[in-house]
């Protein structure tokens, strides 16, 4: 949602207050205050106080936030999702970028199999995916464990601490490459004929159209999928908490940050550090995806 | 100016949040005394009826709660599958902090009860003449559900541990059944080495059978006084477990399968992993999940460190009566048929279940089965055998459930990087002794 | 959290880009639709890996929900085994321990039907409204929007589930239908949908007549917002049909349970004392909740993907 136009409606009625526009935006607001907000809130409330299974609860302050800084465990997830994100997104929206450029190009025979094929795993389920690569993840009766018997060797190791990131970072690439692809596609498939064939024209090969007139057009949907992106590795949770039966010790309790607020809160009841976690993880986030949107905004200008 | 009217908006949401967190607080906090009843109000309250809820995820539960139903007509009971196990128990937890949304019966297995116990969840079912029930049940499950005299419940089933082993298996390599663990051990590096796939069984690391283990070998790490609490996991048992079972963690002897996955089951049926050390109730799920297996599995003992008989309890629950319970009278007495009434431990028996009533136990029925499975060895023997071997004094932790939730990034990582489980169990000790802290427990080293 | 994300920056950007865009609401042929190109063998191949990768793991879900659970353990992933299970596989998910298939089934459209209609109409009315209404706070509801979309939801269960719980909401459908309402994407996209789809003068027209600005929305700008509306609600139907985490935690009773929440328990019954694997069924359950999702993509992409595009002009 980086550049949202909010200055486009300017030209209707500056000169008093319009209060029309809340018949719309209130339902949605109030709704959003409701189960978004206020929890939020409350999340704020709980982080300031400590409850404990022996001798109640107490007012500490910002105890927890100073708690949560010299947290290892802390540090650890968040700098796992930060090396999650550094690697995966970019991959992720690479492909999403060539697969897109690729329907584009018309030069595909068959493109809208290509792309509703592409599509499809958007439309299953993270608890599926995570089940249906679980599966073939495994070495006796899953495709990994036929691969290595075809090597003659355990080359493939899904569940081993050097590979699990990887492991995980295909089932979250297999699923949201399609949807990327087809935000990237809808962009690239309202950028103005004219274009074309001014370049045409001017005698641009294909790899010129692309870099002068194709990854322009697409600056923006870059930068929103960045964005969404960046906030689905922070949040990373379904798939390797699904995963952490099949790898109880390489995917451990606090393996991302997400993870280790859930088994704070279900494991251990410490709602209220846990909540800490939740802001500020929300904080970090905000942050980075506000730097991503300023920088690729900044771009733009340019 | 325009975000006053929201920040006024955010505000008073905030307060009004404040107040329900503080409602909150009373609500879980406010435990009344315990159960103020008595025997005579069990029979009363069947005469009288009512709907009580029934949490569980055993496979015999329907037929038990129609059975239920079918001899006191005018008791509803509503039998809900809240999920298996640990998932069971944070829906248990949350609507225990929530205030409300909590069953009036519940399946809760034996390492969980302490905890639920503690945090003053539970009725003590004293007071209805549960005390009296204590003959009925083995020493070992009695022991998890009675707790400094206070009753929180009735054993249902009980897993005292033996040896199963993969006799095709076995005898294809010419292995003898080994009776103490260097026995085990020299069997699994025979194995390995016959057959590199094969492994004389799986580990992972897994809590509760690192602690049925120290169990056996006559650990007793844990030790809870109220709130004050004792963890010693370098006591001499639980050394003694460590340093038997590095020799197979460091030698590479374990498969790394872990359990319950679609892989283990595999590997069960197939030989690829050649024996169990766990629970009596174990022949149900193998008999029901792995049939491509049958014929090949048999039960010995459990290996032993110096050859003297002794086992350990693995797995198994039983079932408590909540206070939120609106109708405790009513729960207590269903409770009280569902582990003792003949009839329910009849239908408890047909699923396959391993029983805590040593009654049922000591059957000469029960003894002579001989199951085909199992190539129509009488395994009961063997198994009630076991029960009789259990080490009394071990206790879990007030916060067991905690506890298991961090045993793999702990002692986990021993079996991760096959190097020394005394300093997987350190580390375990450590932490769980923060926590203790933290939650407000006095922790003794 | 809220106040971090301000939104000059964006529209300065936006402004910026401006002159780049050609009357956006009026339907772009396909570029190279009209020109002649050559159909490249090399490219189809390459793509032709990206679909195999994509594929390959449904067609695994496909043969293996042909199997037994005996087949499952013994034969190769990628081809069937000994039986052909699919249909035997189908009647026992669908009737196993009374048909709760079947209600889970039941509830994941109800909550398809009421969050993901609910969320559409909800960030329709809104996107509309802050795409065409300039209201004291609406830079405070786009700032408060995007904050909140940052706090990882996860982590805010605990809250809302006590929150819920207050409220006797946890374990009813409303714990899981009420967060569904809200989804910013469609907000967003209604937003910038709206912005050229329904044109400032036709809006000024209709007050000119007298009509009421609710009766114009739903006689005019509900028509010309369609091609976005049918996208938002189709990103809210795959959002509400793959929701696992909120109603994980709010329901304990498998009788409200979604297809999400009932797979994972049927998957994990295989742990512990008294284990009943039944991955068989944990597999046909999978297919037969992605089928009816894909039957829904596949009959609706004409109308998404221009809903799609349209709004992306704004990005």
């Amino acid at each position: 949602m980086a550049s949202v136009t909010l200055t486009q409606s300017r030209p209707m009625r500056r000169n008093r207050k319009d209060w029309r526009g809340w018949g719309f935006v209130g339902p949605f607001m109030i709704v959003f205050l409701a189960v978004l907000v206020a929890p939020v809130v409350y999340a704020i409330v709980l982080t300031l106080f400590r409850q404990q299974l022996v001798g109640g609860s107490g007012f500490v302050g910002l105890e927890n936030y100073a708690l949560l800084f010299q947290d290892p465990k802390f540090w650890e997830s968040l700098f796992r999702v930060t090396l999650f994100l550094v690697v995966q997104v970019p991959i992720m929206l690479i492909l999403s970028l060539l697969a897109a450029l690729a329907i584009d190009s018309a030069r595909l025979h068959g493109t809208g199999f290509f792309r509703i094929a592409i599509f499809l795993p958007y439309a299953v389920p993270g608890v599926v995916a995570a089940l249906i690569w679980g599966f073939i993840y495994g070495n006796q009766f899953g495709l990994t464990g036929s691969i290595n018997d075809l090597l003659g060797a355990d080359i493939l190791q899904p569940f081993s601490s050097d590979w699990i990131l990887a492991s995980i970072g295909n089932i979250v690439t297999w699923e949201f490459m399609g949807y990327n692809m087809l935000i990237f596609y809808a962009a690239l498939k309202v950028i103005p004929a004219d274009l074309y064939e001014a370049a045409e024209i001017d005698g641009a090969g294909q790899f010129r159209i692309i870099s002068g007139i194709k990854l322009p057009a697409l600056r923006g949907s870059i930068v929103i999928a960045t964005i969404f992106s960046i906030i689905g590795s922070f949040q990373l949770f379904n798939e390797p908490n699904l995963l952490k039966a099949l790898a109880p010790n390489v995917i451990s309790s606090y393996f991302t940050p997400n993870m280790y607020a859930y088994n704070l809160s279900f494991a251990g009841q410490q709602f209220n550090y846990s909540a800490t976690v939740a802001i500020v993880m929300g904080i970090i986030t905000a942050v980075i995806a506000y730097i991503v949107q300023l920088r690729g905004s900044r771009q733009e200008v340019r | 100016m325009r975000t006053k009217t929201l920040r006024r908006v955010a505000l008073t949401t905030a307060s009004v949040l404040t107040l329900g967190l503080s409602l909150a607080a009373c609500a879980s906090g406010g435990g009344s005394s315990s159960g103020g009843g008595t025997a005579d109000d069990l029979e009363a309250a069947l005469e009288k009826g009512g709907t009580i809820t029934y949490w569980s995820w055993t496979p015999s539960a329907e037929a038990q709660v129609a059975a239920f139903e079918k001899a006191y007509p005018k008791v509803d009971v509503k039998l809900v599958n809240a999920g298996t196990n640990t998932d069971e128990y944070t829906k248990l937890q949350n609507a225990i902090t929530a205030g409300s949304g909590a069953p009036d019966v519940a399946q809760v297995e034996y390492y969980a009860i302490p905890q639920f116990a503690l945090s003053d969840s539970l009725v003590d079912l004293a007071s209805y003449g549960f005390g009296d029930l204590e003959d009925q049940y083995s020493a070992g499950p009695w022991s998890s559900v009675d707790i400094d005299g206070k009753i929180y419940g009735l054993p249902q089933d009980s897993g005292p541990m033996a040896m199963f082993y993969n006799k095709t298996v076995f005898d294809q390599y010419g292995i003898a059944v080994p009776t103490t663990y260097d026995e085990y051990v020299a069997a699994a590096e025979k194995l390995h080495a016959a057959d590199p796939s094969k492994y004389i069984t799986n580990d992972t690391g897994d809590s509760g059978f690192t602690t049925s283990m120290i169990w056996q070998a006559g650990g007793q790490p844990f030790t809870a006084d109220g709130t004050d609490v004792t963890i010693d996991l370098q006591d001499d048992g639980s050394k003694k477990w460590a340093d038997s079972w590095n020799r197979l963690v460091e030698g590479d002897l374990l498969a790394t399968t872990p359990g319950w996955s679609d892989e283990w089951y595999k590997a069960l049926g197939d030989g690829t992993i050649a024996t169990l050390l766990t629970g009596a109730w174990m022949p149900g799920v193998l008999e029901s999940s792995v049939p491509q297996a049958s014929g090949d599995w048999a039960v010995a003992p459990m290996p032993t460190y110096d050859g003297t008989p002794v086992t350990a309890e693995n797995g198994g629950g039983g079932q408590v009566v909540l206070k939120q319970s609106k109708n405790q009278a009513l729960a207590a007495a269903f409770l009280k048929w569902l582990n003792s009434d003949p009839e329910s431990i009849k239908v408890f028996l047909e699923s396959g279940g391993f029983p805590a009533t040593t009654a049922d136990l000591e059957s000469p029925e029960f003894l002579a089965q001989t199951p085909e499975y199992f190539g129509g060895q009488a395994i009961n023997e063997v198994l009630v055998d076991a029960s009789k071997n259990v080490p009394t004094g071990w206790h879990y932790l007030p916060y067991q459930v905690y506890a298991n939730s961090i045993f793999a990034d702990t002692v986990g990582q021993a079996y991760k990087n096959g190097t020394d489980l005394n300093d997987g169990l350190q580390t375990w000790q450590d932490q769980l002794v923060d926590y203790g802290n933290q939650q407000g427990f006095t922790v003794n080293k | 959290m809220s106040a971090i994300a301000t939104p000059e920056p964006a529209a300065g950007a936006a402004q910026a880009r401006k002159p780049r865009k050609r009357v956006p609401y009026v339907r772009q042929q396909k570029p190279t639709e009209g020109r002649r190109v050559k159909k490249s063998i090399l490219l189809t191949i390459v793509m032709a890996i990206f679909v195999i990768y994509s594929v390959v793991p449904l067609i695994w879900l496909i043969v293996n929900a042909t199997k037994d659970q005996g087949d499952l353990f013994s034969s190769f992933g990628l081809w069937f085994g000994s039986d052909f299970n699919l249909f035997q596989n189908i009647a026992d998910t669908l009737t196993y321990r009374n048909g709760i298939f079947v209600q889970w089934f039941g509830n994941t459209l109800l909550y398809v039907v009421v969050g993901a209609g609910g969320a559409t109409l909800l960030a329709t009315l809104a996107g509309y409204g802050l795409a065409k209404f300039n209201f004291p706070g609406r830079r405070a509801v786009f700032a408060v929007v995007l904050g909140a979309v940052a706090v990882p939801g996860t982590a805010l269960a605990v809250p809302t589930f006590l929150m819920f719980s207050q409220l006797g909401l946890t374990n009813t459908p409303w714990a899981v239908i009420l967060p569904s309402l809200i989804s910013p994407f469609g907000l967003y996209l209604i937003w910038t949908y709206a912005v050229d789809a329904v044109p400032t003068e036709i809006l000024e027209a209709a007050r000119m007549d007298g009509a009421s600005e609710f009766r114009t929305f739903f006689t005019i700008s509900l028509r010309l917002l369609s091609p976005g509306i049918v996208t938002v609600l189709l990103f809210a139907v795959v959002a509400t049909w793959n929701n696992y985490f909120l109603p994980l935690i709010m329901l304990s009773e498998p009788t409200w349970y979604p297809l999400t929440v009932g797979l994972s328990q049927w998957s994990s019954q295989a742990t512990g004392v008294a284990a009943q694997p039944i991955y068989n069924l944990v597999i046909t359950g999978a297919l037969l909740t992605i089928v009816p999702i894909v039957v829904a993509f596949l009959f609706l992409q004409r109308y998404w993907q221009s809903g799609l595009s349209a709004g992306s002009v704004k990005q």
